[in-house]
């Protein structure tokens, strides 16, 4: 990405630990960062969740409000995934409207939910073609170090686990809301495993200097069932197809490992 | 969903005719505007999509000029009228994501370092859109570039695959991108063996996902083939009208 002279020293250093399969930061290739997980941090949102990432750290907050439904959709409740870079988070983000990296972001985040049904939007609807609830992923990403999408995927999907729904009564095609929560009903826990291409050898979770010098990364979405539900190729680079069918592999596997972080083992 | 429509019948035939593994008819016209420095068509089933390419140029603002290679710039957009309900001509947060996407496969082809301080200019316009219009957006975008005389590492072509009905299949049109179980579009470029765009969504296992993989890269190397004659024949056609005006003389 970047092409200073600093970087260039930065990225033989960074590619020459890799091809003799270490680290800068003294991780195995296909180790995640130390991963800390709290929910229910934010009282006023109806799920919220922080994932520190190594030093990436992301808040998600989960909104919902009463709305209609999409013509195509009537009988489905709606999802929103917006994500916020914001500027105290890094020296390269600015104030402003969404630019394509946040927007790419949540739209990765959203697929990984939406494709493996993660929400279960039917169960959303209150009066059919009227009203249903709307549920609004709020990315907010507070320090960049790397991989914000999956750090971003994994406080999602840890919001989602811990968000309350109002209970609610139809009167005479009216919605009132009455007293008490129920849990989002779920049925699906997508988490994302993203690898970075650093001169031909693939790496788990890459931190920041990483992204800065890799080819290309590939993010793989798992549901519950091992089914790949999302993928994204990201970065100006290519990676060959014997290398996106052993990142396929290799990602399922720490898929695993991410999902038992946040949902327990039933 | 009342009732699901099948998108494959009991021979294995799809809603336009095809067979799993078939292609739609394309179309490929290199050089179809004259003000670009570099300008394509496709048509691909009912995809109309035109791309042309300015530069290299100045930067404008200057500060995202770049001192040792070219910035290549992209924007796909697909016109209100492209599809069944009019789409709002302000750009949408798919459109966004597309033209970073296709950016990005693209970029690996071009040997930017050639133009440093300097902008490549892209735009992709869908006129009319029948599904897997990224991936057509990639194959008609390379071959403005390449009609622009950029110096290039190999055509980028791309190709979806995905699942529908349960089958694995190549090329996917509107309705079974929209009521399919998975779409998988890739972008690649044959002589070199790399995959510079490459998204999916639905599900597939690994194994069936492998199986799409595969197949949109065949149809990547079909389409490759397409290209090239597409390029060809536009040099083809000036040879042929200079002979002309010779033999006129």
């Amino acid at each position: 990405m970047t092409s200073t002279m600093i970087s260039r020293i930065r990225q033989s250093q960074i590619a020459q630990l890799i091809a003799s399969g270490k680290r800068l930061d003294g991780r195995e290739l296909t180790e995640y960062r130390p991963i800390q997980i709290e929910t229910g941090i934010i009282e006023k949102a109806e799920g919220s969740a922080r994932v520190r990432l190594g030093k990436t750290e992301v808040m998600v907050g989960i909104k919902i409000e009463l709305g209609e439904p999409f013509s195509d959709r009537p009988n489905e409740g709606v999802l929103t995934t917006n994500a916020e870079f914001v500027p105290l988070a890094s020296p390269e983000f600015e104030a402003g409207p969404p630019g394509e990296d946040s927007v790419e972001l949540a739209r990765v985040v959203d697929r990984g939910i939406r494709e493996s049904k993660a929400i279960d939007l039917e169960k959303l609807c209150i009066i059919p073609g009227k009203k249903v609830f709307v549920i609004f992923i709020d990315i907010y990403v507070l320090n960049h170090d790397g991989n914000l999408i999956d750090a971003s995927a994994l406080a999602a999907l840890a919001a989602l686990t811990n968000t309350k729904i109002f209970k609610y009564e139809v009167k005479d095609g009216n919605v009132e809301i009455k007293p008490g929560f129920e849990e989002l009903p779920l049925m699906n826990f997508p988490v994302a495993v993203t690898l970075a291409d650093i001169d031909g050898k693939l790496v788990v979770d890459p931190w920041l200097d990483e992204e800065e010098v890799m080819n290309a990364r590939l993010t793989i979405s798992f549901d519950k069932d091992g089914k790949i539900c999302a993928m994204q190729k990201g970065g100006s680079g290519t990676l060959s197809p014997k290398q996106i069918i052993k990142a396929v592999k290799l990602a399922k596997e720490k898929s695993e490992e991410l999902r038992s972080l946040v949902v327990k083992k039933a | 969903m009342a009732e699901k429509i099948k998108l494959i019948d009991e021979n294995g035939i799809r809603t336009d005719g095809r067979k799993p593994d078939e292609l739609r008819p394309i179309k490929l016209e290199v050089g179809v505007l004259s003000n670009a420095d570099g300008s394509a068509y496709i048509e691909q089933g009912k995809n109309k999509i035109l791309a042309a390419v300015y530069g290299p140029k100045e930067v404008h603002p200057r500060h995202l000029a770049l001192p040792d290679r070219a910035i290549l710039r992209c924007r796909y957009h697909m016109a209100p009228f492209s599809v069944q309900e009019r789409k709002s001509p302000a750009p949408s947060r798919r459109e966004t994501e597309l033209s970073k996407v296709i950016r990005e496969a693209l970029e690996p082809a071009i040997f930017l370092e050639r133009f440093p301080r300097t902008s490549i200019d892209l735009f992709i316009e869908v006129l009319q859109a029948d599904g897997g219009t990224r991936a057509a957006g990639v194959t008609v975008a390379s071959l403005a570039l390449a009609d622009a005389g950029l110096p290039m590492r190999d055509l980028v072509v791309a190709c979806a695959a995905g699942k529908v009905d349960g089958y694995i299949v190549l090329d996917l049109n509107d309705i079974e991108d929209k009521e399919g179980m998975a779409d998988v579009p890739v972008a690649y470029m044959p002589s070199i063996d790399a995959v510079g765009l490459l998204q999916m969504d639905g599900q597939l296992t690994p194994e069936e996902f492998e199986e799409a993989f595969n197949l949109a890269l065949e149809g990547c190397r079909r389409i490759y083939e397409l290209q090239k004659q597409s390029l060809k024949a536009k040099y083809l056609a000036i040879k042929e009208s200079v002979e002309e005006a010779v033999e006129e003389k």
